[in-house]
């Protein structure tokens, strides 16, 4: 009886989120499809920050190759739910069963871009900082090559025709898991080994942290839930294509975990927010985008490194942790970012 | 008994310098060590070479018997070899409580999984670090402080907040890197009161490298003497200090003349 | 035979442009440890302020009934390179002024940040509508422009290798650029200064060392020679447009990785290997994965020897 309420309890954000979704997509699906997909559009932008956060923040390490994790997770799902599009299980209904597909390709999605992570971050997270960065980059850049040049996933055209399955609820799931995911690895042992190897990651080291497995694996974790961002966009507009993950995607991402602020949970999930909104009502002024995002990361840079919230977190305020009776070890760490505290190391890269 | 700790002539090249020379310590269990020496005398290298930050050049080091030249500093402090910095490595950002935790991890066992579906085990594990953690901060006389971030502590408890996340990974060898370095008389003094009371309260063997003799010879039961890399007196303390060597070492030959105890130059190469 | 040298030759040209593009890099990550994300993108304003300054003298070309002499080219073309150049210097100058120096206690993912900033603001910003039109249209806007023919193609064959004029002057500017600044770096009080300050600059600073001073005028240093790679390039492949330094600058980065970061030499002999890499592959097997050579290189070389072929491994003191 114990198990089974640790394990409601561990489902508890989805029980609770559920039904208030539903009720969104039903409002917004019957006001305005426009703002239902502004809607979709926020859920996957929160899941894309908030996994980016866990390495760019949590960990410490500069990774610009997410849109190449959306890319594999978005193609993976984009050929099973063309695949099985037809597909009508008995008892279920074509609605349900399409349903299942559509979770079937999002967690195959999610694999895929996993393994993807693992290649490259096996190979990539023994390099430092500005290293890994550009690394990152070429990697991102390779896969969108390879897939450009499979006749298999459309080449440059891409596959377009997927079944437009993303909704407000799908996203709005998505980006819980993601929230929840990133939450519970912060307060666990896992995500306190993350912190002590971004904080100094010769002494974790020398504490029996394993780094360069814990860096892979919260690469990993994060590349899985790009996958299921990948995959949701795309399923979202019916349409993959290569251009859809260039470095420019990820860069997007990199301003909304800085403009949060790197390590804050919170933070990502604001500046996605806020960005989302922000790109919407900026529409008209297309052209100007990419000037305002340069000037917008240059000026936070030059002011306010640290971004929104640092590394607090909403939930840490007094306020709220006198509603959860949590005591205050018990949250995530506290004080500046990554950003905003001069760094010691000066090596030059390389392996350590 | 196997001896927790054996460095047999471990010899630190750096391109065309050798830090270290010959390095051979075996270390007994409970034992009180110091290693001493001039700046830049290599101390901190065979700490290097000790818990695998470096590769040793030669010779070998054997952690309870078991060679563990090529493995990373991670799986040395694994078998039981833990150690403090010269300039503190503390995890500034995080809390004295977190830099414990994070050093009790070393042997948990539960994963990623158990920790995002806050599995039984997860809890437990939870409680059992957070009560190891409180403990280690209780024996450093430092509760009072444990949700304070650790760059925000005085300096003296900073250093104690090293040990303290150093003896939370249950090591069998202790390593201090100048624990005391930037005290004052008496803070080194009850420091190293505090050393020895918990190499009597865990039974570890502890390492020491300091600067000042009188410090170290309070507490240690055998020295070691670098210079430039040699070792170039071992043995008990009050035989170490009367030793011309060390002395020309630490003070020069102007001072060993003034003291009718120069050694000719012979002499001297033995 | 014959193929073998023509691939060399066109390595020569592609690689002294990478080459260098990689000095700026290299030098800026040297004095800084800081890569200039931004460096690709000056190259792209230099071309552009080559293209500018021809409209603004007035450059006629020698195809035209009415051909400028040979001095007039001769002058002409000296000014559209050395202003090039000097317009270039000053905007390395203030991005280093104003986006890189208050950043500079900071740790080094803020100005990684703001260098990708600095870069997509020159992208981008070029990428607008005209705003000025008199008498020039700045920005160019996102339509490729062509670079005005200086002088006249003068198609030379030895060996049975095609070459020309273009090629000849084009590698000598960028041997000459070379040569004067390893003079510049190895026999010059700025240049020791400089070199100092790339090995410690806390240090080169108490050592009198006008640590600022030195800083920004590496970034001028480096500036000016990618302006000076975007004239030479676009005398050859004239057409230029406002994102057609990104893949430049990403390979001419692999160039100075590949060379050893940091290193001088390292960035010339990086740019010639990564150029003659590209016309050797590009040219013998499937001209498609011209691009994907510098990305390969990029990831062999940080996976097996992250510091290059000349790069110093620098150890972190614990």
């Amino acid at each position: 009886m114990a198990r089974a309420l640790a394990v409601l309890r561990s489902f508890l954000p989805f029980l609770i989120g559920l039904p208030i979704l539903y009720g969104l997509q039903l409002f917004l699906g019957s006001w305005s499809p426009a703002m239902a997909l502004i809607a979709v559009t926020m859920g996957v932008n929160v899941v894309l920050a908030v996994s980016l956060n866990v390495v760019n923040g949590f960990t410490g390490q500069f990774s610009l190759g997410h849109a190449g994790f959306m890319a594999v997770g978005a193609y993976t799902a984009a050929k099973i739910t063309i695949a099985l599009n037809g597909l009508v299980l008995p008892g279920l209904g074509y609605a349900l069963t399409q349903q299942a597909v559509f979770a079937i390709a999002l967690a195959a999605g999610m694999l895929t871009a996993a393994i993807a992570g693992f290649l490259v971050g096996m190979p990539s997270l023994r390099l430092r900082g500005d290293y890994l960065a550009i690394v990152t980059l070429g990697f991102g850049e390779i896969i969108r090559s390879i897939i450009e040049n499979m006749k298999f996933l459309g080449q440059a055209t891409g596959l377009s025709g997927l079944p437009a399955r993303t909704n407000v609820m799908w996203a709005g799931i998505s980006a819980i898991a993601t929230i929840v995911m990133a939450r519970r690895l912060a307060v666990s042992t896992q995500g306190r080994a993350l912190f002590a190897i971004r904080e100094d990651e010769i002494a974790a080291e020398a504490m029996g942290v394993d780094t360069t497995g814990y860096k892979v694996r919260a690469f990993v974790i994060s590349a899985a839930y790009a996958g299921l961002a990948g995959a949701l966009i795309s399923h979202a507009i019916s349409l993959a294509t290569p251009r859809m993950f260039t470095f420019i995607r990820s860069i997007e991402v990199v301003v909304m975990v800085v403009l949060g602020g790197l390590g804050s949970i919170t933070g990502s999930i604001v500046a996605a927010c806020t960005l989302t909104v922000a790109l919407e009502a900026l529409r008209q002024f297309q052209a100007y985008r990419m000037v305002v995002y340069a000037l917008l990361l240059i000026i936070l840079m030059l002011t306010r490194p640290q971004g929104l919230f640092g590394t607090r977190e909403l939930w840490d305020l007094p306020l709220f942790r006198k509603l959860a009776r949590r005591p205050p070890e018990l949250t995530g760490p506290e004080g500046a970012s990554p950003t905003e505290v001069r760094d010691d190391s000066t090596s030059a890269g390389g392996a350590a | 008994m196997t001896a927790p700790l054996e460095a047999n002539k471990v010899t630190m090249r750096f391109g065309g310098l050798k830090a270290l020379s010959e390095f051979t310590l075996v270390m007994q269990p409970g034992e009180l060590v110091g290693l001493i020496g001039p700046n830049g005398a290599g101390k901190t290298t065979a700490f290097n070479a000790i818990t695998g930050v470096y590769v040793p050049t030669e010779g070998e080091v054997k952690v309870g018997g078991v060679r563990v030249n090529d493995e990373k500093p991670h799986q040395i402090c694994t078998r039981g070899v833990a150690r403090t910095f010269q300039n503190i490595r503390l995890f500034k950002q995080l809390t004295a409580l977190d830099n414990v935790r994070i050093a009790c991890h070393a042997g948990a066992k539960s994963g990623f999984v158990d920790s995002l579906f806050l599995t039984a085990h997860h809890r437990s594990e939870e409680a059992r670090i957070l009560a190891r953690a409180e403990e280690y901060l209780e024996v450093m006389g430092l509760s009072h402080r444990r949700y304070e971030v650790a760059k925000n502590l005085p300096y003296g408890e900073q250093r104690r907040l090293e040990i303290a996340r150093a003896l939370a990974t249950g090591p069998k060898v202790l390593c201090l890197d100048e624990p005391a370095a930037g005290m004052n008389a008496s803070e080194k003094t009850d420091l190293m009161r505090l050393v020895r009371s918990i190499r009597d309260k865990f039974g570890l063997a502890i390492l020491i490298i300091e600067h000042d003799m009188r410090v170290v010879m309070g507490i240690s039961e055998r020295l070691l003497v670098l210079d430039h890399g040699i070792t170039i007196a071992e043995g008990k303390p009050e035989a170490v200090r009367k030793n011309p060597k060390v002395i020309e070492a630490y003070l020069g030959d102007a001072y060993l003349e003034e003291k009718h105890m120069a050694v000719p130059p012979q002499e001297a190469s033995k | 035979m014959t193929e073998f040298l023509q691939h060399f030759v066109n390595g020569l040209s592609v690689g002294t442009i990478y080459a260098l593009i990689a000095l700026g890099y290299t030098m800026v990550y040297g004095v800084l440890k800081l890569i200039n994300f931004a460096h690709g993108d000056v190259y792209m304003v230099g071309a552009f302020s080559g293209y500018y300054l021809a409209q603004v003298l007035g450059v006629r070309s020698p195809y035209e009934p009415n051909p400028p002499s040979g001095l007039e080219t001769f002058v002409n073309a000296s000014l559209v390179t050395m202003g090039a150049m000097i317009i270039c210097a000053l905007l390395g100058f203030a991005i280093e002024r104003f986006a890189y120096r208050p950043l500079r206690q900071r740790p080094r993912l803020t100005s990684l940040i703001t260098a990708i900033g600095i870069s997509f603001l020159l992208e981008y910003g070029f990428q607008l509508a005209p705003v000025i039109r008199r008498p020039i249209q700045f920005p160019p806007g996102p339509s490729p422009r062509f670079f005005p023919t200086l002088l006249e193609r003068v198609p030379y064959e030895f060996l049975g290798v095609n070459t020309s004029n273009y090629d000849l002057i084009g590698l000598g500017v960028a041997f000459a650029l070379m040569l004067g600044l390893q003079w510049i770096v190895y026999r010059t009080r700025f240049g020791t200064a400089m070199r100092a300050v790339s090995f410690d600059p806390p240090v080169a600073g108490l050592m009198g060392i006008p640590v600022n001073r030195i800083i920004s005028g590496t970034f001028m240093l480096g500036s000016g020679l990618a302006a000076a790679a975007g004239i030479i390039n676009a005398v050859s492949r004239p057409k230029i447009d406002p994102l057609f330094g990104l893949i430049p600058g990403l390979k001419a980065f692999v160039a100075a990785v590949l060379g050893g970061i940091g290193s001088v030499p390292g960035a010339m002999v990086g740019g010639l290997v990564l150029g003659s890499a590209e016309e050797f592959v590009a040219g013998y097997t499937d001209s498609s994965y011209r691009d994907a050579i510098a990305f390969t290189v990029l990831i062999l070389v940080l996976l097996v020897r992250p510091t290059g072929i000349f790069g110093r491994v620098t150890a972190e003191k614990v």
